[in-house]
């Protein structure tokens, strides 16, 4: 089938202000948006610029917003989407080129909140115990794939430039849950901060978004838990 | 042009990178490179597990995962490389559990373990459970977890820096490399005592395949163009199951939880095949199953799929130990794999071959195991060889962590020896010129179509059955394309993040590498493991149980041929 895709260009080099191109390509209706950017790149016009990898949902590099809405171009048919496509980057991160946003300041904000475990003493033979229990605590929050889709989706976000964003808060949950950690205190004072979870206003735009289908929402409702009543 | 130096740099951030990075920091000045970020590596698309004799869940010993892992090979494997692979395995997992990886569990709290392809109790008795597994996301949580001390111990990252050349000495030493930094179109040299290659495979060679994109052979490729040379190329991994089409994986752990594979009629035939382990048989054996079944008419409304059934299975299992395929099937397929079967085929998926190195990662230049000083390797872009001609499931992420692990901890020994040498003038010279000489050319093909015209015939005349003439006739027009290469334009003539550019020049290592494979498989008269030849069905110990190593010739690729390590198994007949 014959789709337009209406994406949004900028070009640092020659461009002064972001604008909208059409391309028209002849899709499989079961082709991901993905397919139809490379069918744009590969065969019209090779200056078209956005990260992908994987092609399957798993690495985290293709996220836009497809029709308005933050999606990753590997996992979204065009079956699904009529016959008008529009494509744009992420709000509310620099664009550096076409539909590829600065990620720098995601990742600065993943790493302030101490995303590793941190634990004394491992034993001197074999692993440490955990029961199903206590590993499904954090089940969800292990799938994060850092792609962005909730952060750039958050109103809160947009607003300002110093909310650490979804993401942080995700990836600092998977830890303060974890049995095995010993800095859950820490990080709970880090997003105990003004910069932290106080910031979100429970929109839902997060949850929404996360390809991986982790519910954010709920994920920074229980660091808020934690932090009221010290229910870790 | 920008100016670093550092002891020692590694590129590539996936398992084997981050692995053999984490053994530096702290103790030399380290830099890791990656066309990406290092979290969107393709580590992080293994699913099923990885192999270590725990004996958590049922009595199990590396004597056995030994025997395995060389009859998978179909004992092309070096022997006593893979005694140090299944050896440290153990403490490699639980070192994981130690950085925090949040493994699956047993009721009692341990590492949790499942069946998978060709690992068996007993050498050969029947399945065991040996996969170490995180739900179908263990390479996510493998890569997550070693990046996630990588934050911690401070790793110094260059991200989305390509890699275009190693700086070799005259007297064959590498003193450090020349990237392309993505978001300036500037390029650096990184002066090095020592340079760890750790790039992944060439998966992207094919057209059908669970490659990611960015798995198209850089540091094969960049080592190959500086006169290292490349071993066993011809054996590339073809798994069984990939979603028919688009050749996304479908991890063996779901033949590992039960999961049976059914032609037309419904017959679940890898039995009628392999008796004893079934569906469990290794990955080239299954391919070839299911190639046979469809070349007899058997796949699903004659079409060149079968189906994956786990309908049998609990609901409970499917959502709790293999949620994300399922959710593949679905996003991908429209298929309720709680419902009905899951359409798969075979997909190139693991590059067996690679840069040659010794046990220790370094990186040998030729049969006779001659080192190339201040060069290593390791992962998927190696090969040791632990693998031989056919990968078990869950050896690869053992393999990221034990031989990434032992490449760093040879080039901090080494250390002590290596120096920063005099770096030949203008060592970007030849880089910028290729880079300055694409950019400015009008006229000549454009990357995209040289590619899939090399992807296309990859898949038709080299995938799971080969044959003379169709190996030559991909030859051919892989050399046609080679030519067509040298005029290759691109439609981005820009400093910024020039992506075009970038395929391009991935494009130049993939020819090269596709040369490789099928100069090895047109010489290699035998059917072994992952290379079978339709018109050479048997195996050939008399005259084929040896590496192929490939030198970079000026007419093409020169082949020599290197010893296997044999220790403990000598060759015989493998059945399942």
């Amino acid at each position: 089938m014959e789709v337009t895709l209406r994406i949004k260009r900028f070009n640092p080099e020659t461009d002064k202000k972001a604008h909208f191109e059409e391309y028209a390509v002849e899709v499989d209706p079961r082709d991901r948006v993905l397919d139809a950017l490379n069918q744009v790149k590969w065969y019209q016009d090779g200056t078209l610029t956005y990260r992908r990898s994987c092609g399957h949902g798993i690495c985290g590099s293709d996220a836009m917003r497809i029709n308005g809405r933050n999606r990753l171009a590997c996992k979204v048919l065009m079956q699904d989407l009529g016959k008008r496509v529009t494509l744009e980057p992420l709000m509310g991160f620099r664009i550096e080129k076409d539909l590829l946003v600065d990620m720098d300041g995601f990742f600065d904000k993943y790493k302030s909140v101490k995303p590793y475990l941190i634990a004394d003493n491992p034993p001197a033979h074999g692993e440490r115990l955990q029961s199903p229990e206590e590993r499904h605590l954090f089940d969800d929050t292990t799938k994060c794939i850092l792609c962005a889709a909730c952060t750039t989706s958050c109103p809160v976000t947009w607003m300002s430039d110093d909310f650490v964003g979804p993401a942080a808060i995700v990836n600092a949950h998977r830890f303060i849950f974890d049995s095995r950690d010993q800095a859950g205190a820490e990080r709970l004072q880090i997003l105990n901060k003004g910069t932290g979870v106080w910031r979100c206003r429970t929109v839902f735009n997060c949850t929404d978004a996360c390809p991986r289908d982790i519910k954010v929402t709920e994920a920074i409702e229980q660091v808020k838990r934690a932090l009221i009543f010290g229910d870790q | 042009m920008a100016f670093h130096r550092f002891d020692v740099v590694v590129v590539g951030a996936g398992g084997a990178g981050l692995s053999a990075a984490l053994q530096l920091v702290g103790n030399a000045s380290v830099a890791c490179i990656t066309k990406l970020y290092p979290t969107r590596s393709h580590t992080g698309a293994a699913q099923g597990g990885v192999a270590a004799s725990l004996g958590n869940v049922e009595e199990d010993h590396w004597e056995w995962h030994l025997y395995d892992t060389i009859k998978g090979g179909d004992y092309l494997v070096d022997q006593d490389a893979a005694e140090i692979l299944v050896k440290d395995a153990i403490d490699a997992v639980v070192g994981l559990e130690h950085m925090g990886l949040p493994f699956s569990r047993t009721p009692e709290g341990k590492i949790a373990q499942r069946r998978f392809g060709g690992h068996t109790r007993n050498f050969g008795e029947g399945p065991v459970m040996r996969a170490c597994y995180a739900a179908d996301r263990t390479g996510h949580m493998i890569l997550s977890t070693l990046y996630q001390n990588s934050v911690k111990n401070k790793v110094t990252f260059f991200d989305e820096y390509h890699l275009l050349d190693l700086i070799m000495t005259e007297d064959g030493a590498c003193q450090g490399v020349v990237v392309y930094e993505l978001k300036t179109g500037e390029i650096h040299t990184i002066h090095a005592k020592a340079v760890i290659l750790a790039t992944g495979g060439a998966g992207r060679v094919f057209k059908i395949t669970s490659n990611a994109m960015a798995s198209t052979g850089d540091g094969m490729g960049v080592a190959y163009r500086a006169g290292v040379p490349l071993m066993d190329l011809e054996f590339m991994q073809f798994h069984p199951t990939g979603l028919a089409r688009l050749g996304i994986l479908v991890s063996e752990a779901a033949r590992g939880e039960g999961g049976i594979v059914r032609n037309s009629t419904g017959e679940a035939f890898a039995a009628r095949y392999a008796p004893t382990m079934k569906d469990l048989a290794p990955r080239d054996m299954m391919s070839r199953f299911i190639h046979q079944e469809i070349k007899e008419g058997r796949g699903i409304d004659g079409k060149d799929y079968v189906l994956l059934d786990l309908t049998h299975l609990s609901k409970e299992t499917i959502a709790e130990k293999l949620p994300d395929i399922s959710d593949f099937a679905r996003v991908y397929l429209g298929v309720e794999p709680t419902e009905e079967g899951i359409p798969i085929q075979p997909t190139a998926h693991f590059t067996m071959g690679g840069i040659p190195t010794n046990n220790d990662g370094q990186v040998i230049r030729d049969a006779e195991g001659t080192i190339v000083p201040g060069l290593y390797a390791a992962g998927e872009c190696a090969c040791v060889s632990i693998h031989g001609a056919n990968r078990l499931g869950t050896n690869s992420l053992l393999e990221l962590l034990v031989f990434g692990r032992r490449a760093g901890k040879q080039a901090m020994h080494d250390l002590d020896s290596l120096e920063f040498g005099i770096l030949p003038p203008a060592p970007e010279a030849d880089a910028r010129a290729r880079i300055d000489a694409i950019k400015s050319r009008s006229t000549g093909a454009k990357a995209p179509e040289i590619r899939a015209a090399m992807q296309t015939s990859m898949t038709e005349n080299l995938s799971v059955s080969r044959e003379e003439s169709g190996i030559k006739e991909t030859l051919a027009l892989v050399q046609q394309l080679k030519h067509d290469y040298a005029d290759v334009t691109v439609d981005d003539k820009g400093a910024v993040y020039n992506i075009d550019l970038m395929e391009a020049l991935e494009l130049g290592h993939m020819l090269n590498i596709a040369e490789v494979m099928c100069v090895g498989a047109l010489d290699r008269q035998e059917s072994r493991g992952a290379h079978y030849r339709a018109d050479f069905t048997s195996r050939d110990d008399a005259g084929w149980l040896k590496h192929t190593v490939a030198h970079n010739g000026p007419d093409g690729p020169l082949m020599t041929y290197k010893p296997v390590t044999i220790t403990r198994f000598e060759p015989k007949e493998r059945t399942y």
